[in-house]
């Protein structure tokens, strides 16, 4: 790839980021708070609730974090790359690159899905972090955990598998949302309506993979555990 | 305004069709077609729609492929063609698409820029903006340079449309209806440019329309698609010097007497 395109993967990384940024922030800090607030009863009747910031942490470093942020990209960017790229050959705005002498395939597709495949472990870490802090606000009202202690128990039972299991369908996902996104959309057809099924069918498959490759990754990372 | 007389050379077809055959699933579309595209000319290809000729065009940009038959554009076997070949090809082409097709999510600037950085890669800063500036200027829509596609008139957009592909200075321009959808002073200007492109940048071209005043002002030969196959051939006149009830309602509805 030339290196100029390289600006256009960070154009696309820019806008699968400000795409998500808000919706995630939201997502992330109420998922936290409310799997900590769902939990701690059950905690409290065998006297565990001081396991509370290990259990956020393992469902959400393991799980949450990043299917999550995976959906949430699946719904707001991959719907936008299928109706964008849809929209485009449509109105023929990808035949007229190719007559032009460059290839769409590099602009497009190649940009788009380097710019998921690179942000969404990016906004998952991110997710991660905000979730924890939703997490923090309910055990530090309920039970009075300073955020230090929160901190310390939170990362004590995660191991590198965690980490790099979670990093791993992070940047397995984003590549889905990417190529996904890009397929739909480079292949519509019949006009408006095409563009409106490249966007649905961006999300549907997207989503649908997401959940199959969720469940293979986490029988490897339990290979390794 | 008369058609500036143009300098063909017939014996150089820069364009070369031989028995093009192309269907769409059950309905064949194109039955045969020859077609000589000669050197500096403007030839206008009429027809009822659904007679392949944006079909036609697209096989010669190398958007489609030919089911059977040869296409050889500057020399260029179509067939046997590669993928680097066709890019190259490509950039010798320019191609005006009925509904313009410019990138709406760039200004015009960076739309004229998108093929001339891509293709002529030791281009300066200075070098790229004189050159979008000169095509612009020629199109007659410098002051358009910084609007986004959505905030032009139809006209405007066919203009920059063919601005983008003139500043990679195309040897053959194919040009999908360009009048379709355009009021009749618009038309004029848009014919005119058609000429002026031809003129100016030496260019060979056809012309795909509906549009008869398009047709007799661009043209300097006019080929008739009819059934699949191109069946009337000539000037303006030799073609619709007839009582074929396939040609005459062409002329008669364009030309109300």
């Amino acid at each position: 790839m030339p290196p100029y395109e390289w600006k256009e993967v960070m154009r696309q990384c820019y806008e699968v980021g400000v795409r998500s940024f808000t919706l995630i922030s939201l997502t992330g800090f109420i998922v936290g708070l409310i799997f900590t607030k769902q939990s701690r009863p059950s905690l409290l009747q065998f006297g565990a609730s001081s396991w509370l910031p290990s259990l956020v942490s393992i469902a959400i470093m393991r799980a949450l974090a990043p299917l999550v942020t995976a959906l949430i990209a699946a719904g707001k960017v991959g719907s936008s790359i299928g109706a964008e790229l849809g929209s485009m050959r449509v109105t023929e705005q990808i035949d007229a690159m190719e007559v032009s002498g460059t290839k769409p395939f590099k602009f497009l597709v190649v940009t788009r899905v380097l710019a998921t495949t690179l942000s969404i472990p990016i906004l998952a870490t991110y997710t991660g972090f905000i979730a924890m802090l939703g997490g923090y606000l309910n055990v530090a009202t309920n039970e009075g955990t300073s955020w230090t202690t929160f901190v310390t128990q939170f990362f004590d039972p995660l191991t590198f598998v965690d980490f790099v299991s979670s990093l791993a369908k992070a940047v397995v996902f984003g590549f889905t949302i990417g190529i996904v996104g890009c397929y739909q959309g480079y292949n519509a057809s019949k006009g408006t309506e095409g563009v409106g099924k490249a966007a649905n069918g961006a999300v549907v498959t997207a989503m649908f993979l997401i959940f199959i490759e969720e469940t293979i990754i986490v029988q490897i990372a339990g290979w390794f555990r | 305004m008369e058609k500036p007389k143009a300098h063909i050379d017939r014996n150089n077809a820069v364009v070369k069709i031989r028995g093009l055959k192309k269907s769409f699933d059950d309905y064949q579309v194109l039955k045969g077609v020859d077609l000589d595209l000669y050197q500096g000319e403007n030839l206008v290809v009429l027809g009822r729609s659904g007679t392949g000729k944006s079909v036609l065009i697209k096989v010669i940009s190398g958007l489609l492929t030919a089911d059977a038959g040869s296409v050889e554009v500057l020399g260029c076997d179509m067939d046997r063609i590669t993928d680097k070949e066709l890019q190259q090809l490509r950039t010798r082409l320019g191609f005006s698409f009925q509904n313009s097709a410019l990138y709406d999510s760039m200004t015009v600037r960076k739309n004229l820029e998108f093929p001339l950085v891509r293709n002529r890669k030791n281009l300066t800063r200075g070098e790229i903006d004189a050159a979008v500036e000169e095509v612009l200027d020629g199109v007659g829509l410098l002051q358009a340079i910084n609007q986004m596609p959505s905030e032009l008139s139809g006209g405007q957009r066919k203009r920059i449309g063919i601005a983008r592909t003139l500043i990679l200075n195309p040897e053959v321009m194919l040009y999908d209806e360009p009048t379709a959808g355009l009021d009749p002073i618009t038309c004029i200007e848009i014919n005119e440019l058609i000429n002026e492109v031809q003129q100016r940048y030496h260019t060979s071209s056809i012309i795909i329309t509906h549009d008869l005043t398009c047709a007799k002002e661009t043209g300097d030969r006019i080929a008739m698609l009819l059934d699949g196959q191109f069946q009337r051939e000539g000037t303006f006149d030799q073609v619709f010097d007839t009582n074929d009830k396939r040609v005459k309602p062409f002329y008669d509805y364009n030309f109300i007497e």
